[in-house]
């Protein structure tokens, strides 16, 4: 017993020392070096429980913009379809390069998915992403149709250490000031718009131009008018007036006739949606488009245009120019592939917000399996900088430092012609992705931090 | 001059809509006194009629289009148009014109269905029962339409030879910027017909007294042994067919859509009240002067005084009204004083 008592090792002055330095110094290592400095700790609905794997499409299903929100829907289904192999064919899945996923799911668990109704209102879209989080327990969410929301929303989804992965947003806001770490954006914005439409203004329009804006009066309106501005004057045109429009105005008359006498010869449509159709055609009919002004013909520009809202303006989107994120009517393979699999599915041609949510489900997928995990800051991470290809826009890359997707955008014109009921708008250009490119500085915002 | 000329103009037309909407209203109100939160309704439903036209004049032969194969697209060619060239074309350019021979009777019949199938049984219920079930069946009415006609709007034109804008100013010798398009001129006279018709038949028809005599007093009328309920069910056929008409020529000006009509029945509300409820002469002034107010508001130079005026202008005009006079414009002594 007192050998025992004896042998049993006692700390000495020296151990003391010699612990205190190694404590010390493993305190003072920065973490990114330690194991388990990435702890896959609970951060929203992380940890995944059962066999599947449910995300959340959040989209209009009621509302003016129900009918883009239901081939939001149909886009998602088609890409959890395709994630699980059970798709006619594989679409995107056979094109997108590089390509992690195999079409056995996500990290072996099957895709399922739960359904929310934005009603284009960002109070009942919140709402309805706080029950798929709390209730259904998604680990993503995606979809929506006005930028208004995806803001909302992608607050909410930081939060909630949600992975926010937007449908339509077309606001510099979104991946500008207010950017998050967990939402990211395919999508193209106001500000490349802008870049993209401003060479081909000038090559069409010429530099001395006197332009109207009518502007819808909320964040995606701001930003478009603003981006719009600024590639005109850079080209030499001036802005006689900016007025700003409530959104769902209807009758945009009294807005129209000021313009008649403003000396203005080119109008510019910051509107979308119902907004865009109304003020448009009304514009059309008090006879903008047959009037001389300074000598040049009155033009007309829609800086974003949606094929599905081109069809609801008629006959007056013709000759209209404008630029779109994507159109069906592209060759490369991936977009062949989507509109191939989407029309054999639906037997019609998916819109451009139907591919941002199918590209995006399909983004969200194969970041999980890079990866390895459904951890929210790892599958961040597998975002962030990501460079992919084969998904219709040629190069494409995630930028890390707002979240905002970079590749070539759409200038597009109303078909004179159409060959068909979704022949309506013509690619005048596919403008490079070089040539929208702008330094994430420039609009401010935090993305915060990974850990919700 | 021109500018203050094309807002007169602009203020007129407007005011050509929300005084034919409120016009419907108030003859429902007036008559029944029923506060009908589905009149809004019937004027969307009035555009689907002209919408409905369209497409049945319209209805085609498909020819696919061959070059695409991963779908059905296809060029539309209207079996008109092939049976009698021309004529045919011509017919369906008149779409809307033609429409209103379509949307007299369907109006009436929904009208009178309404009436008899719902709306008679919350006569002697509170004004909230009225107002919570005729507001659900505006609901139920706009769904239904969004099933069968989507959530877009659908364009349907003027015909061609009113499609542009009349030249006013060129006319008068003033500036050659003040133009008004075609249509809306249209507009305003159809709305100076329909309101002349209405108060020329209440006026001057033997009908028309009854209904009135039945407006002022019901329990007299009734006591002179006459079936003032059965004429109270015609005037609300009457309303449908009066507001359903300012839908249908509405068409053109604004593409449809299933939620028109919520967008114009809180506006059609606030022109009743400004004009006085019941009083068909004060919704048609209130429907005049809140149009010309709304559009003398959007001036750049009236918005530069006091920014966003536009936008308040008719619930502004609506509060002074109804504090400084609550049964509205021209309302009747004894209602809505209480």
């Amino acid at each position: 017993m007192k050998d025992d008592k004896d042998n049993k090792k006692k700390w000495s002055r020296r151990d003391i020392l010699k612990a205190s330095v190694a404590l010390g110094a493993a305190g003072a290592t920065p973490a990114f070096f330690m194991k388990d400095a990435w702890a896959e700790n609970a951060i929203g609905n992380y940890p995944v429980k059962g066999k599947t794997l449910t995300l959340g499409f959040n989209v209009p299903q009621t509302g003016a913009y129900a009918d883009e929100g239901a081939d939001e829907l149909r886009a998602f289904k088609l890409a959890v379809k395709h994630l699980n192999g059970e798709g006619k064919d594989d679409g995107m899945l056979s094109t997108m390069k590089p390509l992690a996923l195999t079409g056995n799911g996500v990290l072996g668990k099957k895709v399922t998915y739960v359904t929310g109704d934005t009603q284009t209102k960002s109070d009942a879209a919140r709402a309805s992403a706080k029950r798929m989080i709390e209730k259904d327990k998604v680990l993503m969410i995606s979809g929506g149709s006005s930028s208004g929301v995806a803001i909302a929303v992608q607050g909410l989804c930081q939060e909630a250490g949600v992975i926010f992965m937007a449908g339509l947003t077309h606001s510099n806001d979104t991946t500008g000031k207010d950017k998050r770490r967990y939402g990211f954006r395919h999508f193209f914005n106001a500000k490349m718009s802008g870049s993209a439409l401003g060479p081909i203004l000038k090559k069409e329009m010429g530099t001395e131009r006197k332009a109207y804006h009518l502007t819808a009066d909320y964040t995606w309106g701001w930003t478009q008018e603003e981006s719009m501005r600024e590639t005109t004057e850079a080209l030499g045109w001036k802005t006689v007036k900016a007025v700003k429009t409530p959104v769902g105005a209807g009758d945009f008359s009294q807005y129209i006739t000021p313009i008649l006498n403003s000396g203005a010869d080119t109008l510019i449509l910051n509107h979308y949606g119902k907004d865009m159709i109304n003020s448009l055609t009304q514009a059309v009919q008090f006879g903008l488009r047959d009037k001389q002004v300074n000598g040049k013909n009155f033009e007309i520009i829609v800086p974003l245009f949606s094929r599905l809202m081109a069809q609801g303006a008629g006959d007056n989107i013709k000759g209209i120019l404008g630029s779109t994120n994507w159109n069906w009517a592209l060759k490369d393979a991936g977009s062949q592939a989507f509109v191939k699999s989407f029309g054999a599915e639906y037997g019609a041609p998916p819109s451009m917000a139907a591919h941002t949510c199918y590209v995006q489900t399909l983004l969200y997928a194969d970041a999980c399996e890079r990866a390895g995990t459904f951890y929210p800051p790892k599958v961040i991470r597998a975002l962030e900088g990501f460079k992919f290809d084969g998904m219709g826009n040629g190069a494409t890359e995630y930028r890390a430092e707002d979240h905002q997707c970079f590749k070539d955008v759409l200038v597009v014109r109303g078909k004179e012609n159409p060959s068909s009921q979704f022949d309506l708008l013509e690619i005048v250009q596919e403008v490079p992705r070089s040539q929208v490119e702008y330094d994430a500085k420039i609009f401010g915002g935090d993305l915060g931090p990974y850990k919700g | 001059m021109e500018d203050i000329l094309i807002q007169i103009l602009n203020g007129l037309d407007k005011g050509g809509a929300y005084a034919l909407i409120a016009l419907g209203l108030t003859l429902t109100f007036g008559t029944l006194g029923v506060v009908n939160f589905a009149h809004g309704a019937l004027f969307m439903l009035g555009a689907f009629c002209a919408v409905s036209t369209h497409k049945l004049l319209t209805l085609s032969v498909k020819v696919r289009d061959e070059s695409i194969t991963y779908f059905e697209a296809y060029k539309e060619q209207p079996y008109l148009e092939i049976w009698w060239g021309d004529t045919g074309t011509a017919i369906i350019d008149y779409a809307v014109p033609i429409s209103i021979l379509v949307t007299i009777p369907i109006m009436l019949i929904i009208g009178v269905v309404m009436e008899r199938g719902l709306i008679q049984r919350f006569y002697k219920r509170e004004h909230a029962d009225q107002i919570l079930v005729t507001f659900g069946l505006a609901i139920v009415i706009q769904e239904l339409i969004r099933t069968f006609y989507g959530a877009n709007p659908i364009p349907t034109a003027a015909p061609d030879i009113v499609s542009g804008s009349a030249a006013i100013g060129a006319f008068f010798g003033l500036s050659e910027n003040l133009v008004y398009p075609w249509w809306r001129l249209i507009y305003l006279a159809f709305a100076g017909v329909i309101i002349t018709a209405v108060f020329s038949f209440l006026k001057f028809t033997t009908y028309g007294m009854v209904v009135r005599a039945g407006m002022s007093d019901r329990d007299t009328v009734g006591l002179l042994g006459i079936d003032i309920g059965r004429r109270f069910t015609t005037v609300f056929g009457l309303a449908a067919i009066v507001t359903g008409l300012a839908g249908a020529m509405y068409v053109p000006i604004l593409p449809p859509d299933y939620h028109m009509g919520m967008d114009f029945l809180v506006l059609s509300f606030v022109v009743v009240v400004v004009g006085g409820m019941g009083s068909l002469g004060g919704a048609v002034a209130a429907g005049f002067l809140l149009g010309l107010l709304q559009s003398f508001a959007s001036m750049n130079e009236v918005k530069a005084i006091i920014p966003g005026i536009d936008q308040i202008i008719i619930y502004l005009v609506a509060i002074i009204i109804l504090l400084v006079r609550p049964r509205g414009l021209m309302g009747r002594e004894g209602v809505m004083d209480d």
